[in-house]
């Protein structure tokens, strides 16, 4: 459905600089009788309006590494930037969207009004200029004409896409994105992976997400960061090699499932 | 062969679907008409059972002698319920007022909850007919012990609830909101007290029909007015018509209470509380 020209990426004015940097970045998590190292020694550069996805076993500290970007954690030690400032002010900008593994829409609102929660919050009560309101974005996840509907009335994957609408809104930088599609059957997620790339091309975004699935890594990202577990640290930056923009029947190509494969080797070592 | 196997046209179709609305009436009148056959038979065991052995009016008197008081006394009951209605409803007014103030100074301030908490779970361990003598001596005969023995008997309940209520928000949802950069207000209004809504309302309901028991218990103590005094009288004198006519009206009030709670609850939480996502 989507024409070439409305998937032309607009390249951003900074593009090339990075979004997200995390340099020596460690965590640790103190209960009474040990210390969890969660994450160690951890450095990633991410490029502003590139793709990234985070893969690796569990307790890899995957979704550990997007709460310290999202200011939810604090790390231990290292430093971590954010469009060159800390955590905290990103957040406070609303330059951080996040959508996590469950929609969490708040039951007594209805899709709309779920999405303009951030502008009712926070002390921000107007959007940037041209940036898309509520209504746009319902209708860029192509949920137009649900908006008066309470979340128990929809599905899994359209609860999900309205919350990946309310991340959307007030148009921010980086969007970190915890498995938000993990709980939610493969067909929807076949397709709400396709509509993610759709999305971010029209936004431009800088997205980095968190998965389990070798091949929504492999699918989604332009670069994939496999982590290691226990403690978590980076084993591997893999450069994903596919012609854009990308579709789903790119999945059984000989290149696609040549570097899926070379995915599940260094996963088999992490 | 062949033509028995294709589909009949549609009308065969709809004709079957007038056939199952039909059932669905059928079995909605049922429903409805079931409880009151139930309701009907068991009045006529109760008229049967005084009428073959006798039992003499002032023990326990028939239904149709209960509903003769009900109707030749309705002025004088009426006057009675008044004050027990204003009692209750004072009392649920300040008891559940008071148990949501200290439930949201609890969520704010965990060391209070810890302090207190344990004391008011104590407390609730006391029969509230045993509190009811001791707040008749500190507060007199007027209607401040009646409202005040209602209002300790939808204390804890509500309590209770509210206190999980606005805990039983999701560590995502808090985490969201921390995105958001959303303040404790912010979290507390547009987060924690919609979240304890449908716990408020279950505790509301319980709450409609104790405060009704904790004005008539108040009552029993030193009134002259009120559902509570007339069921003392009545009892004295042996009227038991007028006895069982005063509980019926008690009782249709409470009832009447839990019905309005209900409704509101209705119209106030029109999401589906369990699927919270």
């Amino acid at each position: 459905m989507a024409t070439s020209s409305v998937l032309a990426r607009p390249v951003p004015a900074d593009a090339g600089r990075p979004a997200v940097e995390c340099r020596d970045l460690t965590v640790r998590f103190m209960s009474e009788r040990r210390t969890v190292t969660a994450l160690e020694r951890v450095s990633v550069t991410v490029t502003e309006g590139s793709f990234l996805t985070l893969l690796g076993p569990s307790g890899c500290g995957k979704s550990t590494l997007l709460r310290v970007i999202a200011d939810i954690v604090p790390p231990s030690s290292g430093d971590v930037r954010v469009l060159s400032k800390t955590p905290a002010e990103a957040r406070r900008n609303r330059e951080i969207g996040f959508v996590f593994q469950d929609a969490t829409l708040l039951p007594w609102r209805n899709a709309l009004d779920n999405v303009r929660l951030p502008l009712e919050v926070g002390g921000r009560h107007e959007l940037p200029p041209g940036s898309m309101g509520p209504e746009e974005l319902l209708a860029l996840v192509g949920l137009a004409g649900w908006e008066k509907a309470l979340p128990h009335e929809l599905s899994g994957g359209m609860r999900q896409r309205v919350s990946i609408a309310r991340a959307l809104l007030g148009g921010p930088r980086v969007l970190l994105m915890d498995e938000p599609f993990g709980a939610l059957d493969e067909i929807t997620r076949d397709r709400l992976n396709e509509e993610l790339l759709r999305i971010w091309h029209e936004t431009g975004t800088t997205i980095i997400f968190v998965t389990h699935s070798i091949y929504e890594a492999a699918f989604l990202g332009q670069q994939v960061l496999m982590l290691a577990a226990r403690p978590g640290r980076v084993r591997e930056i893999v450069t994903i090699d596919l012609p854009e923009p990308r579709r789903l029947s790119m999945r059984e190509t000989a290149g696609f499932t040549a570097q899926a494969a070379h995915l599940r080797a260094v996963l088999e070592t992490c | 062969m062949a033509s028995d196997l294709s589909i009949p046209e549609t009308v065969s179709l709809e004709v079957t679907s007038d056939a199952w609305t039909t059932a669905q009436r059928r079995e909605r009148w049922r429903r409805r008409l079931l409880p009151l056959a139930g309701g009907a038979a068991l009045l006529f065991i109760w008229w049967a059972l005084i009428a073959i052995f006798h039992v003499r009016s002032f023990i326990a008197p028939a239904p149709d002698v209960v509903a003769t008081t009900f109707y030749a006394k309705f002025g004088m009951l009426m006057a009675n319920l008044g004050p027990t209605a204003l009692e209750a409803l004072c009392g649920f007014a300040l008891g559940n007022t008071a148990a949501i103030a200290i439930a949201t100074v609890f969520v704010h301030r965990k060391s209070v909850e810890q302090a207190f908490f344990p004391i008011a779970v104590l407390l609730h361990s006391i029969p509230v007919v045993a509190t009811a003598p001791i707040l008749v001596l500190l507060l007199g005969n007027g209607l401040a012990p009646k409202v005040s023995i209602a209002a300790i008997i939808c204390f804890f309940p509500t309590l209770v609830n509210m206190v999980r209520g606005l805990e039983s928000v999701g560590a995502q949802s808090m985490e969201l909101m921390h995105v958001l950069s959303a303040t404790q207000r912010e979290v507390f209004f547009k987060l924690r007290v919609p979240t304890s809504l449908p716990f408020l309302f279950s505790a509301l309901r319980i709450a409609a029909s104790t405060a009704t028991v904790g004005a008539i218990v108040g009552e029993w103590i030193g009134s002259q007015v009120g559902i509570g005094a007339l069921i003392i009288q009545a009892t004295y004198n042996f009227d038991a018509a007028l006895l069982y006519a005063t509980v019926l009206c008690g009782s249709a009030f409470s009832v009447a209470f839990f019905q309005v709670i209900r409704l509101i609850e209705r119209l106030v939480v029109r999401w589906d509380a369990q699927s919270v996502s």
